[in-house]
């Protein structure tokens, strides 16, 4: 090897190993970034917002204003708005990055795409699961929700978006590469909601009639456990089928 | 180590059509291959292959002697893919854009690196516009920006050139061939005529058939 091949082999360093470190940036770059765009695009954020908050709205009107009817389906009610306002947000969640080619970038950075996958899911609960639940005990008092199951009402919310999210990003990253993905996004997802639906709902019916909440909650969270290890292998998996079509 | 990128009897069908069977190829450091071909010939199909993003194809790809199942992560960090679209976020400022995919590579990377790759890519003054208003061309210049904020070893680019005026055309094409000269590799589909040298290869793909010519 000449000398002009030695000066100039410093600028050009082919790697020989697998990357070490790293990841910490990548990952926290990837949250910040997200973050940054939703709270740009503000309407995509208040979207599901406003559509959990006209849902629950009408629901009085167009039922009966009677507080002893309206306690009774309550729980249900706003569990079930807030899984649609959830569901409504979902479509976009890989939609933009795989129009303008980030999605391709993502996928070819020596980092495990799982975990910056889970980092955009992270921002999609944070921005749309989170509010959801923080805004679900003030629409309770329109539904004359029973005093005491507010706080179980906004926890089980909590917990149940964050495995909402986890799994209907599956289903995102899957129709990802459809031009008219969304229904299908229903139909693939829907299923899965059940069981977290039907333990979240139930939490708040436990806690109007004094039942154990701590069970329901403790399943809730035993979801979101499963979903945190079990979704982002899927997502990553499911984006790199979208992408090879 | 070395800058080796190997590709046997690469076969890929689209839509009941072969867009190329049997190409193998042998890519080396100090390389410009230049696919070429018409329209819909499949360049940017083979140049997904080669980046290891679609896996629909037959035959075998080895980096480094190695099976590209086996080094994939070691390729990926060798490899800097830019393909037709930019993977510029309108939303964000071509600042933001660039820290992003420096975080991607692992690096944390400072304000300073990122200005001077801007600045090199004719963007000075534009680091804290929104890059969906800028035009096609600057946009196309933002993504160009980390050829050298994040440098690596093997450049695929695809139609680099387009919406890049006369000037930036020269600057890159420049840029290309010291990349080559100082011992990177550059895969490269354009319409662009390339001025010839003796690192410049051709890889012509098209009517089912091809043929590897230097």
């Amino acid at each position: 090897m000449s000398a002009t091949d030695g000066a100039l082999t410093k600028e050009i360093r082919v790697a020989g190993e697998e990357p070490r470190g790293g990841l910490a940036v990548a990952v926290w770059a990837t949250l910040k970034r997200d973050l940054m765009l939703l709270l740009r695009r503000r309407s995509e954020v208040l979207n599901p917002l406003v559509f959990f908050a006209i849902v629950i709205t009408l629901f009085p009107i167009g039922i009966s204003p009677d507080p002893a009817l309206l306690a009774a389906i309550a729980p249900g009610l706003l569990w079930v708005a807030a899984l649609l306002a959830a569901l409504l947000s979902l479509d976009s969640l890989f939609r933009a990055d795989y129009d303008d080619g980030s999605l391709e970038q993502l996928l070819l950075t020596p980092q495990p795409l799982a975990l910056l996958a889970l980092a955009k899911v992270a921002v999609h609960w944070l921005l749309t699961g989170l509010p959801l639940a923080l805004m679900a005990p003030v629409l309770g008092l329109m539904l004359a929700l029973p005093a005491g199951s507010y706080v179980v009402l906004a926890v089980s919310l909590a917990l149940g978006s964050a495995s909402l999210s986890l799994i209907g990003a599956i289903g995102a990253a899957l129709t990802v590469g459809l031009s008219r993905g969304g229904v299908l996004l229903s139909l693939l997802v829907l299923p899965l909601y059940i069981p977290v639906l039907i333990f979240g709902a139930g939490a708040v019916q436990a806690a109007i009639f004094g039942d154990g909440v701590l069970a329901h909650l403790a399943i809730l969270g035993a979801l979101l456990a499963l979903a945190l290890i079990f979704a982002p292998l899927a997502i990553a998996a499911s984006l790199r089928i979208s992408i090879n079509g | 180590m070395s800058l080796r990128l190997q590709g046997q009897n690469l076969a890929c069908e689209r839509d009941d059509r072969w867009l190329f069977q049997g190409l193998s190829l042998d890519i080396q450091a100090g390389e410009i291959v230049r696919v070429e071909g018409p329209n819909g010939s499949g360049k940017t199909t083979l140049l997904k292959i080669l980046s290891g993003q679609l896996a629909d194809y037959e035959g075998e790809l080895f980096w480094d002697g190695r099976p590209m199942r086996e080094a994939r992560e070691i390729f990926l960090s060798n490899l800097l893919y830019l393909g037709h679209a930019p993977g510029v976020k309108a939303a964000l400022t071509p600042l933001e854009n660039l820290a992003w995919y420096q975080a991607l590579a692992g690096q944390r990377g400072g304000e300073a690196a990122r200005f001077a790759a801007l600045e090199e890519v004719g963007l000075a003054g534009f680091e804290d516009v929104p890059a969906g208003q800028l035009s096609a061309g600057q946009q196309r210049r933002v993504a160009l920006a980390r050829l050298s904020l994040t440098p690596r070893p093997l450049w695929v680019l695809d139609e680099p050139f387009t919406a890049i005026d006369r000037d930036g055309v020269a600057a890159l094409e420049r840029r290309l061939f010291e990349h080559a000269r100082a011992g990177g590799c550059v895969l490269v589909t354009t319409h662009h005529e390339l001025t010839p040298c003796a690192e410049l290869r051709r890889i012509r793909l098209g009517g089912g058939g091809l043929d590897v010519g230097n």
